[in-house]
């Protein structure tokens, strides 16, 4: 069998071709009113059973993914996602529960999310979690609408700026912007901190916060992080955390502690629910004592005799409100949930020393292979960065070339050209997870690809050759993307007749 | 080393500035900035007529890497676009100085042309900066 075959399921329908569910179900679409039910069937492709599993099984086949290959996507925090989030998360009892349930029938579930909001609270040092936001991005969004919240509720609205370093992810001006805010952009100086004098002349009665990532995008830990909070905060703004990172202090430092007022935690990233085919996430967000009453709604509290129960806007009249339906992917906080009471408060802490014991060894070890880091004087977080500036120049060998030809090797590509201040780069995140012959494998296909880069770059530049796909014309994927399937109008192969429900 | 022509001035953000025989200036950015950019796949002009701030964002390029916010060299009204980017894009890549321009500008005060930098004040800047 081929893992080359491009063919669509759509593609592979034959009129007339079905298959038949293995399981007897219950025929709840048949109570549905006759005035309800569609008159004809949809155009889904029409298929063997076998047809079936071999295309989804081909499909799998084409991952590459943290479940088949080491996956070093920094920022990306791609850890091992273990079985047992997955088994308990689906136990029925939690995966039958309808989101309307009362509470009353639900304290299982709601004692579960109320658990998660206590654990997060105490390893980021926040005074109340939501778990309410869908994502990373959503999470953001809900943090920096809370501190608008904040300075609305007192009244102090000339404050219009959101100050950011330049090392930051695109998500941080991004939401800003969405926030109603206009970006203020500040330098990182050469050892990878945010530069104290331009954050002391960027603040002012205009600044309505800071949003920061620390350890930073850079892979170092941001050492003024008390001062700088410390003119923020005299300046009147809020400092907000970007969670991306919080893999490499997890049980070492606390957010709260360093003095930010809120802050979002990707819980698909450090808390290791599957996000490598784009989620579901979930972007919790904890607070300090200023956001606390603009928290989102709903999130789990404690209610005397009645147990635990959702809060509403009528327990938080001064709430940013709702962010979605209801709160959050209830599957993959279950997962977040599991795997953190699987770790204990011990094992948060080998987490962020075995991310960074990792980190900091592949980074020794690259360089010993030839590479040059960003920041060799300073020692990595969870994550470092290596810079093709010397190769690019000599050989011709780019960062997105070793992205390109490690997939060759069976490595997934680190995240090339990010952050954009350093030219060249490759941001590399091993996880505590992986092993060190793991790594050293690594090691030896990244000093392969050096040594190749001095006889043959022509083979690099070609690259990738052993995957279904070859190297793609990235203006034209950016510029004529079409994803669009148009069926065959001479032969409609798809099940459009037949009877509905 | 990219190309910096003589005639031009520079912005510490790799945009140029040319000034025009009728007094407006046309708007680009350099070969060192396009060099880090990668191939380009959109633009986004300022509108014309719309009026520039020196040093404010104005304008965006994004290429196969990254985003990036183009900002006004100088203050003044937009006159021209070079409508032609908005399908070819790749021209500023090819012809970062001449084809590939982004837009043209009356200048409000054609003094802060002086606060610009020189082909080699902006060759040391690159220099300093990589």
């Amino acid at each position: 069998m081929s893992t080359t075959d491009a063919h669509l399921i759509f593609e592979r329908s034959r009129a007339g071709r079905s298959a038949v569910a293995q399981a007897p179900r219950d025929h709840a679409a048949t109570r549905i009113p006759a005035n309800l039910q569609r008159k004809s069937a949809p155009g889904l492709p029409a298929a063997s059973e076998l047809d079936v599993v071999r295309h989804y099984t081909r499909l799998s086949q084409k991952n590459f993914s943290i479940d088949t290959e080491f996956y070093p996507l920094g920022s990306c925090t791609m850890k091992y996602n273990p079985r047992a989030c997955n088994s308990l998360a689906m136990l029925p009892g939690f995966l039958n529960r309808h989101p309307h349930a009362p509470a009353s029938h639900s304290q299982g579930f709601l004692h579960t999310m109320f658990e998660l909001q206590e654990m997060l609270k105490e390893v980021t040092g926040m005074k109340a979690v939501s778990l309410a936001p869908m994502a990373g991005a959503q999470g953001e969004f809900t943090g920096v609408a809370m501190i608008r919240a904040y300075h609305d509720a007192r009244g102090d609205t000339e404050r219009r700026e959101i100050i950011v370093p330049d090392a930051a992810h695109g998500t941080n001006p991004a939401t800003a912007i969405m926030c109603g805010y206009e970006v203020r952009e500040i330098p990182t100086d050469a050892s990878g901190d945010v530069n104290i004098e331009a954050l002391k002349e960027a603040v002012g009665p205009q600044t309505a916060g800071i949003m920061l990532t620390n350890p930073s995008t850079v892979g170092v830990f941001e050492r003024r992080i008390s001062e700088i909070a410390k003119i923020v905060h005299d300046a009147g703004g809020l400092l907000y955390y970007d969670g991306a990172n919080l893999n490499a202090i997890l049980g070492k430092v606390r957010p709260g502690d360093m003095g930010f007022d809120v802050i979002h935690m990707n819980l698909h990233k450090t808390f290791s629910t599957p996000h490598g085919g784009g989620g579901p996430g979930s972007g919790a967000v904890g607070v300090g004592e200023r956001l606390l009453p603009h928290l989102p709604v709903p999130h789990v509290i404690e209610d005397g005799a009645e147990g635990y129960r959702f809060a509403t806007e009528a327990d938080y009249p001064e709430t940013i409100g709702r962010l979605a339906a209801f709160a959050g992917n209830a599957g993959v906080l279950l997962r977040a949930y599991v795997y953190m009471r699987m770790l204990g408060r011990e094992g948060m802490q080998r987490v962020s020393e075995f991310a960074t014991l990792n980190a900091n060894y592949l980074a020794r070890e690259l360089e010993r292979a030839g590479f040059d880091l960003a920041y060799p004087e300073r020692r990595a977080t969870h994550e470092f960065i290596v810079t093709l500036k010397k190769q690019a120049k000599s050989t011709g060998l780019t960062a997105g070339d070793v992205a390109k030809r490690l997939l060759d090797h069976g490595y997934h590509a680190p995240t090339t050209y990010f952050p954009l201040l350093v030219p060249e780069c490759l941001l590399v995140e091993p996880t505590e997870t992986e092993s060190k012959e793991t790594l050293d494998g690594f090691v030896a296909a990244m000093a392969a690809i050096l040594e190749e880069a001095g006889r043959d770059i022509d083979t690099i530049k070609a690259a990738p050759h052993h995957l279904p796909n070859r190297r793609f014309n990235e203006v034209a994927a950016a510029k004529a993307l079409n994803v669009v399937f148009e069926a065959p109008a001479e032969a409609d192969t798809l099940a459009r007749t037949g009877t509905s429900g | 080393m990219s190309e910096a022509p003589k005639d031009l001035k520079y912005t510490k953000s790799h945009e140029w500035v040319r000034s025009e025989a009728d007094g407006s200036v046309t708007v680009g950015i350099t070969d060192h900035a396009q060099e880090l950019l990668g191939d380009l796949v959109f633009v986004e002009a300022p509108e014309t007529g719309s009026s520039l701030e020196a040093g404010s964002a104005c304008a965006t390029v994004e290429s196969v890497k990254a985003a990036s916010d183009i900002y006004a060299p100088i203050s003044g009204e937009v006159t021209e676009i070079n409508e032609e980017l908005a399908d070819s894009p790749e021209k500023v890549n090819e012809s970062p100085f001449e084809d590939g321009w982004l837009f043209k500008v009356k200048p409000s005060d054609a003094g802060e042309l002086d606060a610009l930098m020189d082909a080699d004040a902006y060759a040391a800047h690159v220099e300093a900066e990589s």
